[in-house]
């Protein structure tokens, strides 16, 4: 039996604002866009405020004993998750370039990130 | 006194609360998402650079690696481990932590 949502695609947002480690919401984000992706949905991963530090190359945890879960935003391609944009202007407030990042995203004016947002069905914030 | 910080300072005034009060002398240690303070191009740079003349300021090499950020820290901060975190809590007489 089918379910009633079958077939229904919607386009979900999900607003990284948090650095990595320091608290569990970059984890957490990253897993809900998994199980989401996994739902055949429409997913944007947005990266704003101390969200960009998430995506900064060259993380090594060994030392703080904590899981390094940064390959796994170049693992998101292979579950279709190929929507990744990045605020310009919380990277330049950080002395970062897209040269820093681990993984090619877009990068984009506040004025078309939030045309972005404007377009989506859901958005959650973490 | 030590400070101890442990706040981006983007989230939270902590790290400016602990500067403003922090008398010369004391020494102010960055550690998890705090040591975003001590990276070039960051927000709190030009305050951070300001006090390194009245106050030693340490951050946590381990957290710093953790995210990425070894190859950014700018000059006049020193880096310290596990141990050397422990050293400077047995170094002062008293810890302030700044949540």
């Amino acid at each position: 039996m089918q379910e009633e949502t079958s077939g229904t695609i919607k386009k979900f947002m999900f607003v990284n604002r948090r650095a990595p480690y320091g608290t569990v919401y970059a984890l957490e984000a990253l897993e809900v866009a998994l199980i989401s992706a996994a739902f055949d949905q429409d997913i944007s991963m947005v990266f704003l405020d101390d969200g960009v530090y998430e995506l900064v190359k060259g993380q090594q945890t060994k030392a703080i004993d904590v899981k390094n879960f940064s390959p796994a935003y170049r693992a998101l391609e292979g579950y279709d998750i190929e929507k990744l944009y990045v605020d310009a202007d919380s990277l330049a407030a950080r002395g970062l370039t897209e040269d820093n990042l681990l993984v090619p995203a877009q990068v984009l004016s506040a004025a078309q990130m939030a045309e972005l947002m404007d377009q989506q069905d859901v958005v959650i914030g973490f | 006194m030590l400070h101890i910080v442990n706040k981006s300072p983007y989230e939270k005034n902590a790290l400016e609360s602990c500067l403003r009060f922090g008398r010369d002398g004391s020494a102010v240690l960055l550690i998890e998402d705090g040591v975003y303070a001590v990276t070039r191009g960051n927000i709190a740079e030009p305050k951070i650079k300001a006090a390194l003349g009245q106050m030693k300021i340490y951050a946590l090499r381990p957290d710093l690696e953790a995210r990425g950020m070894q190859d950014a820290v700018f000059e006049g901060v020193q880096l310290v481990d596990y141990g050397g975190f422990v050293d400077l809590v047995t170094g002062h007489t008293a810890v302030q932590s700044w949540l």
